[in-house]
């Protein structure tokens, strides 16, 4: 009885320390348990919400899983066609540079398909923001072989594992994108734990800025896990990412803005 | 020294059972409930709340954004 | 002034915001133009070369999701990588222009005109059920004026437009009058998606809803808004029908050919008349329906082996022997080949 008038009194308003973003909508997300893009929902809402952006902010979502991104995210939102999001992203920047734009997309999306209009907006250096969602497989369509599956990595169409002779290698969009002078911030993060989500969250933040000022295209990658085509619990999709994802996927930064822009950042700030 | 105390509020409907809260715990609060909720999934809840200290850790790694963190100073 | 000019001079004049496009021939000087003539200080227009026609249909659909006067061009071969951003802005109900400098086909086909676009224009184009409004210029100075007339078009419908033109009359010269610079506007329509405030709910542009009932009534309030385009919006223009016995059908290229066999018809004292469609979708049917009555027979002239005809033969449904002629591959139909196959027929 003790603990529960203990615990009364600690929920109260004053006492919250974490609650989702009221940018988060009702609608149940319709990930499957586990699953990372959730959890990248959660934080470009929380970034969005904290900067005060959200009635400046244009979002693009993708084919694939994310898809319905448009049903979770209270934010006006753009449905792209498989692979075009940076192309829309392009002219709503182009047409209106005040507003906050970014997408979000796949490794299906963004990595095969889209892999043109990625490396152009990136080449441009659209003021743009691209998330990166790579789980290594195609989710919605039930599993099927992407161009970011590791090698020897099982999937429905690739079921002995893949096999890099015959299917060619898994593509790191990340490193490609760094080498393009239009990019001003590139980094592979994750969100498989607290930690992770922390500095994942304050990379999004980052980009925020960076695209306040025009300095280019920001590409943040999130290595995330996909429980239902990978075939295994929510936990250890992550210890497997964690073992296997990362080897070949390393996190961290692969580019970031030269001192001086940085330094001018670290004063606005102040 | 000053003592922390949380506790935690699960939308419970919303919970789909992944687990990722329950590893995170650093005390253990967290459990999956033995019973299902009305999606079929054996939902996060507070099984030891007296150990929660608030830490965020939870509500951070939730992909459906299901928990509310509470924390007090005693 | 060219064609494909008067149309890049005519959209910085009608305010358009943006303009996205990929080189092609026959309609390459209309991004020439557009860069050279420094749009973005007039008007502020952006003008933007993409990395394909591919994105710059996507680049169109962003700009028109965010309710601004977007517009791109090409040809032929680059208007059927377009085809899927097209279905995607037709589903999503937004706003644009689309411009078709045809050349022969199919495949990469030839770089001279043809008019072997016209089911490509008028019944699609792109996957699902949906319409264009197609408009078709006879001469530079209709390519100047339909530009304005496809936007508000586009604007007042929620719908894609389209300048179903072709190589001849993109590369050819004649006087043109321009109007005067317009404003760019700077109303948000209702449904941008330019930043959610407070005021209102959240905007999305999509073409997409997964249950089946709900896309049945989306794909209802389309079907709606296409019967009310072809109650309104049906143009077309007549020659030498009052009197007339052989009626020619014939739009664009084709047209300005036709009047020509009309004279040298004439001549001989053959009775023959024109209709030229200038909107093939919504297209003439009533039209052509109650003018087949009065005729012995209806030829359709097109720069293809026969797609308009098909829509010809549907409006006058069985009433007088529909024929068809037409030279293509790049070739220029001639006014007088034209009158020896009437003749043939009569």
């Amino acid at each position: 009885m003790k603990t529960a008038e203990g615990l009364k009194d600690i929920i109260k308003p004053e006492n919250l320390v974490y609650r989702k973003s009221s940018l988060i909508t009702d609608k149940p997300f319709s990930y499957c348990p586990g699953c990372g893009h959730g959890t990248t929902h959660r934080i470009i809402a929380e970034v969005i919400e904290e900067e005060n952006l959200a009635e400046n902010t244009i979002g693009v979502c993708p084919v694939g899983c994310s898809v319905l991104m448009y049903d979770f995210l209270d934010l006006d939102i753009q449905q792209a066609a498989h692979g075009r999001a940076p192309a829309v992203a392009t002219a709503i920047k182009r047409l209106m540079p005040e507003k906050f734009v970014f997408t979000y997309q796949g490794d299906g999306d963004l990595a095969a398909i889209g892999t043109s209009e990625t490396i152009h907006a990136c080449n441009r250096g659209e003021n743009i923001l691209i998330v990166f969602i790579n789980n290594g497989i195609y989710g919605m369509t039930g599993g099927q072989m992407a161009p970011t599956t590791l090698e020897g990595m099982k999937s429905s169409t690739s079921p002995y594992g893949r096999d890099v002779k015959m299917m060619g290698n898994p593509l790191k969009m990340t490193e490609l994108v760094a080498m393009l002078p239009g990019t001003c911030y590139v980094t592979r993060q994750s969100v498989h734990t607290p930690a992770a989500v922390r500095k994942a969250k304050k990379a999004i933040k980052k980009a925020v800025g960076y695209q306040k000022k025009g300095m280019g295209t920001c590409f943040i990658e999130i290595v995330s896990n996909c429980p239902s085509g990978w075939k295994m619990t929510p936990v250890e999709s992550n210890k497997w990412m964690e073992e296997n994802m990362f080897a070949y996927y390393k996190p961290g930064d692969l580019k970031v803005p030269a001192e001086s822009d940085a330094d001018a950042e670290n004063k606005n700030e102040q | 020294m000053a003592k922390v105390k949380g506790s935690i509020v699960v939308d419970i409907e919303k919970c789909k059972g992944c687990e990722l809260c329950v590893v995170t715990c650093p005390t253990k609060t967290i459990a999956l409930a033995a019973e299902v909720n009305g999606k079929g999934y054996h939902y996060a809840y507070p099984a030891n709340p007296e150990l929660c200290i608030g830490c965020t850790n939870c509500a951070t790694v939730c992909p459906d954004g299901v928990i509310t963190v509470y924390r007090m100073k005693i | 002034m060219k064609g494909n000019e008067a149309i890049a001079e005519a959209a910085i004049r009608a305010g358009a915001d943006a303009y996205f496009g990929y080189p092609i021939t026959p309609q390459s000087e209309i991004l020439e133009y557009l860069m050279a003539a420094n749009p973005h200080e007039r008007t502020g227009m952006v003008v933007l070369q993409a990395e394909s026609e591919v994105a710059a249909i996507n680049m169109v659909y962003g700009g028109a999701g965010c309710g601004k006067k977007v517009m791109t061009s090409s040809s032929s071969p680059g208007i059927s990588l377009k085809q899927e951003g097209i279905s995607y802005i037709a589903g999503a109900q937004l706003p644009c222009l689309i411009v078709n400098v045809v050349r022969g086909g199919p495949g990469l086909g030839t770089i001279q005109p043809a008019q072997s676009d016209y089911f490509q224009a008028v019944k699609g184009g792109g996957h699902g059920d949906y319409h264009l409004i197609v408009l078709a210029p006879a001469s530079v100075q209709e390519m100047a004026d339909f530009v304005e007339l496809a936007f508000d078009l586009a604007f007042k419908y929620r719908n894609p437009a389209m300048i179903l033109s072709d190589g001849a009359i993109g590369q050819m010269m004649e006087k043109v009058y321009l109007k005067p610079q317009k404003q760019r506007s700077t109303e948000v329509p209702a449904w941008a998606t330019t930043g959610k405030t407070k005021e209102r709910e959240r905007n999305i542009i999509t073409s997409l809803d997964l249950d089946p009932y709900a896309q049945e009534q989306h794909l209802l309030r389309l079907q709606e808004k296409y019967r009310e385009i072809e109650r309104n919006e049906v143009r077309f223009e007549e020659i030498m029908v009052d009197d007339a016995e052989f009626l020619l059908v014939a739009y664009g290229t084709s047209a300005r050919v036709c009047q020509k066999t009309l004279q040298l018809a004439r001549a001989e004292g053959i009775k023959a008349g024109l209709l030229r469609p200038i909107t093939l979708y919504p297209f003439p049917y009533e039209r052509i329906r109650s003018l087949a009555s009065h005729m012995k027979i209806i030829v359709s002239v097109e720069m293809s082996m026969g797609q308009m005809v098909e829509d010809v033969k549907l409006a006058v449904n069985g009433q007088v022997p529909v024929y068809h002629f037409g030279r293509m591959g790049g070739v220029i139909t001639e006014p007088e080949e034209v009158l020896e196959y009437l003749k043939t027929k009569i």
